[in-house]
């Protein structure tokens, strides 16, 4: 078997035994992305001279010192929208192009510091805008699975590499479902942690109120591990959570004797294929016989939150997006005429549609005159919903869910119909309207043979429950992995 | 027709905290361009801001020093505009729930005292500076000033003349002065003014509509600005026409306004709820805290130096309107013992030097113990009118201690009786044209004689010693 199949677990331990170097490691993958990358467009950006460096280093730490950390020369990767100094991060966007940070993301230097090495950058929706990871300067990701399908979005290429064992693990970010349904469609491991719980200083912003950076990994007690590192305040981002450590890879898989998990009869309905209600169902079934007290549910306004997220996350991606105007950095015409004229034709420029349908839909929900009927609204609707978790997670402990009605569909299938990709989203949203934590884990195939995952959603910080549940569905299901 | 004129301000006003209010650049005015700036007040993908707590701090100073209520939950929100000093494309503002709100200051206006209300100060963030290049290529831009704290103070519409307008900004560029919560050094720009006014027939309650005037940045600007509003806008009116509501800009030079920009154009800054800042509570404790720690405003400072020094209102009035200065006769005062002497002093020479010279003779040599030795010098007779101005000019060029100054100078006065009486003698027997004049009942001469005998005790006589002895002496011709 490949090295590069092997969990972040697996491979720390050949490392500690020293079964293979850092560098020799690090080589392996690149062999494997210079392989497969091009069918699969996972990466974008390739940081192989950094890389062998930074292993190198890494190998000499645990050749002199005892006290190494855990995932010393373990090679990851990022979404290009978490800010590596020095090294490109383009949002995918023709805007950022060239865009060289000149400061790192918190998560990056945790992960610095934690001893792991950065493979690359990786391809993702403009701006993270899109659940197909189609909307991309630089091509569509492709599923490893089955390269004609896509990779889910927005951090199609995070799920993609784990998938086809192109780094250790990944970081993603989800603001209404962009980790969650890719490690889905990628038959990964796909976490969202509460929001406030990981910094988002350095998360290049598309919708500030919703969107966490998470973790895609090839099982859950990887999550666990990488979430030990990245969780923690941070004074740079003033909605980060000061809270006392957990250790998230600690009791994974014990007992779930009477754990209560609700199934919101809104998320089971008939727009559900029925092969992924199957595959769900029986998942369900088999936690019952574990222990696990399943109940029906209702969350009545659900249904809106569709509506909801698309408003608000574009109202503040209209307002986040407005700095790229071509005056200090990014995409610039150089044929302006004037100040106006360079923010409309470098905007014009520099923005792809999908990104641009975005901006103008904020714009026009902000806008005085329709800011109570449209924005206003959607925060009522998002109160609303956050009430409704409340009361349900009164009762119960988990909510169990689809991740998408569907398993990943056939590139360019859905492009031109923005309006049918939205509406698939509604599984996920309502998380991160109301900021809880979800996870999803893969749980079997569909007739082709493509991932389907289920998602678990929890009270805020309950992220161990989840990975507990989520091992327990390991355990039943095994890893899912291309052959 | 008549029309009282309507005027609110909104006052804008650097705070001097020592960073700025998102980040940790050092928040100082000038500095060479781009070099007070990081990622995050540079507006950079994926930075967060993380609002300074001494920023909140200084607010609810400014607020309690102007009877504001303090709220104790209120938020931030983004006001969204394209302008190339401002590098997020939005300035973090509190636009629906600010920190004070519903306070007043008090004025006065001739010998009346006025309430002026304060709706509310909120807490923003100042923009770069866009600098016009002067090879005419284009244009540069310096974000040193970007991210550096303001208060915003937005008055009710109290003001019912260009005067009174002047007064309010002179009263509370004095209360942030005593507070210490903004250097108010206009010619920098950390205090500036939009003035909003419009014109109402005299009698009628309905209200005209307003024009607003943007970024003044002297209490004459102020003045006149607001003046010329007024007229213009009578004129609009007398002659049938509607005023519009817009923006104006204000120039000094030829002393007019001009709309700033097309007046079909409305700005909507689509506000909204700040997402990457937590809103504030503010409790009790907290409040207490700063309360405590208000120094005396200068109208309460004013009424103790009526009731305890007993110097005159005007006079009082015109000393604490600085604090600086106010500090000064305070603790000359105490020095020379003679509030009445010092204060003036301050309302004739320090006055008359700073009205010549600016206010740069408060942050000089000079100060409250100094000036009040010389001034004690003075009360003792031990030197001169003159003498004192002589040492006020010595020790503001060499910072020498007033006693040295008039060892050196030997400018105490020649009180030694032989001496003097021997100088009299001399200065009458070698003037007999003058003596004759005396004694043939010309007093003028005595004055001659007093100015001749002066300059020979080369101004360091007892002029009451002096008179007496040469009373006594011509006494002995008669
Ligand atoms: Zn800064």
């Amino acid at each position: 078997m490949s090295i590069c199949k092997k969990t972040v677990t697996e491979t720390a331990e050949l490392l500690r035994t020293r079964k293979i170097s850092a560098d020799e490691l690090v080589k392996e993958y690149f062999d494997e992305i210079k392989k497969k990358n091009p069918d699969i467009n996972a990466y974008v950006t390739i940081c192989e001279d950094e890389a062998i460096k930074a292993a190198e280093a890494a190998q000499k730490i645990m050749d002199s010192n005892n006290d190494v950390p855990y995932l010393c020369g373990i090679p990851m990767t990022l979404k290009d929208n978490i800010c590596t100094k020095n090294i490109k991060t383009t949002c995918a966007s023709k805007m950022l192009e060239d865009f060289l940070p000149p400061y790192s993301a918190t998560v990056y230097k945790k992960l610095l510091d934690s001893g792991t090495v950065l493979l690359g950058k990786l391809n993702m929706d403009e701006f993270a805008m899109g659940n197909s990871s189609e909307h991309s300067i630089f091509g569509a990701v492709h599923n490893p699975w089955n390269t004609a399908f896509v990779a889910g979005g927005s951090s199609g290429g995070s799920a993609a590499s784990v998938a086809s064992n192109l780094a250790a693990f990944a970081l993603g970010s989800d603001t209404g479902g962009g980790i969650r349904q890719p490690a889905s469609f990628c038959g990964v491991v796909g976490l969202k942690p509460t929001y406030g719980l990981v910094s988002r200083y350095g998360l290049i912003a598309f919708a500030s109120s919703l969107e966490q950076i998470g973790i895609i990994s090839k099982d859950i007690t990887d999550c666990g591990i990488i979430m030990n590192v990245i969780t923690g305040h941070d004074p740079m981002d003033s909605t980060s959570i000061k809270r006392p450590a957990e250790d998230y890879s600690e009791g994974l898989g014990k007992n779930i004797d009477g754990i209560k998990i609700a199934l919101p009869k809104e998320l089971f309905g008939s727009e559900l294929e029925k092969e992924v209600g199957n595959v769900i169902n029986d998942t369900l079934k088999r936690l019952e016989s574990r222990g696990a007290v399943l109940s029906d549910c209702s969350l009545p306004t659900i249904e809106n939150a569709i509506h909801a997220y698309y408003i608000i996350s574009s109202s503040e991606a209209s307002s986040n997006l407005a700095r790229y105007d071509g005056i200090r950095y990014g995409h610039r015409n150089e044929r302006a005429e004037n100040i106006s004229d360079l923010y409309r034709k470098s905007r014009t420029e520099g923005f792809g549609q999908e990104t641009k349908r975005r901006i103008l839909l904020g714009t026009y929900a902000l806008s005085a005159e329709h800011q109570d009927e449209l924005y206003k609204k959607a925060l009522k609707v998002r109160n609303i919903i956050t009430r409704e978790f409340r009361n349900a997670f009164d009762e119960y402990d988990i909510i169990a869910a689809p991740v998408s009605p569907v398993t990943a569909f056939k590139l360019q299938e859905n492009l031109n119909n923005p309006l049918k990709m939205y509406l698939k989203d509604v599984y996920t949203v309502a998380a991160n309207l109301a900021g809880l934590p979800a996870v999803s884990i893969p749980c079997g195939k569909d007739k082709k043979g493509l991932p389907i995952g289920i998602q678990l959603i929890g009270k805020p910080f309950s992220e161990k429950l989840l990975l507990n549940v989520g091992k327990q569905i390991e355990m039943e299901a095994g890893r899912l992995e291309i052959i | 027709m008549n029309y009282d004129i309507v005027i609110g301000l909104e006052i804008h006003s650097e705070l001097k905290t020592s960073s700025k209010i998102f980040c940790g650049c050092k928040n100082e005015f000038g500095g060479e361009p781009n070099t007070r700036c990081c990622p995050v007040c540079l507006g950079m993908p994926g930075t967060l801001p993380a609002l300074n707590k001494r920023v909140l701090e200084y607010a609810i100073k400014a607020g309690l020093a102007m009877n504001c209520r303090i709220a104790g939950f209120s938020k931030f929100d983004r006001k969204n505009y394209f302008y190339p000093d401002m590098p997020k494309a939005y300035q973090v503002t509190q636009h629906s729930l600010p920190i004070c709100y519903d306070g007043y200051v008090d004025i006065d206006v001739g010998y009346e005292t006025k309430r002026i209300g304060i709706e509310r100060i909120h807490i923003e963030e100042d923009a770069g500076k866009l600098i016009h290049s002067s090879t005419g290529q284009g244009s540069l831009i310096d974000y040193n000033r970007s991210g550096v704290p303001l208060i915003e103070i937005v008055t009710k519409p109290d003001l019912n003349s260009p005067e009174e307008a002047k007064i309010l900004l002179e009263t509370i560029k004095t209360i942030l002065e005593y507070t210490e919560v903004s250097d108010c050094k206009m010619q920098e720009g950390s205090l500036r003014a939009d003035v909003n006014l419009s014109l109402r027939p005299i009698g009628s309650n309905t209200p005209g509509v307003r024009t607003e005037m943007k970024n003044l940045n002297s209490f004459r600007a102020v003045q006149r600005a607001a003046q010329a509003e007024a007229e213009r806008q009578a004129r609009v009116l007398d002659s049938g026409q509607k005023v519009y509501k817009e923006t104006r800009r204000w120039d000094d030079h030829k002393g007019e306004s001009l709309p700033m920009r097309d007046k079909e154009e409305v700005m909507d800054y689509r506000c909204f709820p700040e997402p990457d800042l937590p809103p504030v509570y503010v409790d009790e404790d907290f409040i207490n805290e700063i309360q405590a720690s208000i120094p005396e405003l200068p109208g309460m400072r004013r009424e103790r130096y009526i009731n305890q020094y007993g110097i005159p209102k005007y006079d009082a009035g015109l000393i604490t309107q600085n604090k600086v200065l106010a500090d000064i006769f305070e603790k000359a005062s105490e020095v020379c013992g003679n509030p009445k002497l010092v204060s003036n002093w301050i309302m004739t020479e320090i006055m008359k030097r700073m009205n010549e010279e600016g206010e740069g003779i408060l942050h000089s040599y000079l100060n409250g113990d100094n000036f009040g030795q010389i001034l004690l010098f003075l009360d003792k007779g031990d030197i001169t009118h003159a003498a004192a101005i002589q040492v006020i000019d010595v020790l503001l060029e060499t910072g020498e201690e007033p006693i040295v100054i008039v060892e050196r100078l030997n400018l105490r006065v020649q009180r030694d009786e032989s001496l003097v009486a021997n100088t009299i003698k001399q200065v009458v027997n070698s003037n007999p044209q003058a003596l004759d004049d005396y004694i043939s009942g010309k007093k003028k001469a005595f004055g001659f004689f007093m100015g001749k005998i002066m300059a020979e005790l080369k101004g360091r006589g007892d002029p009451s010693q002096v008179k007496e002895i040469l009373t006594k002496e011509l006494q002995r011709y008669l």
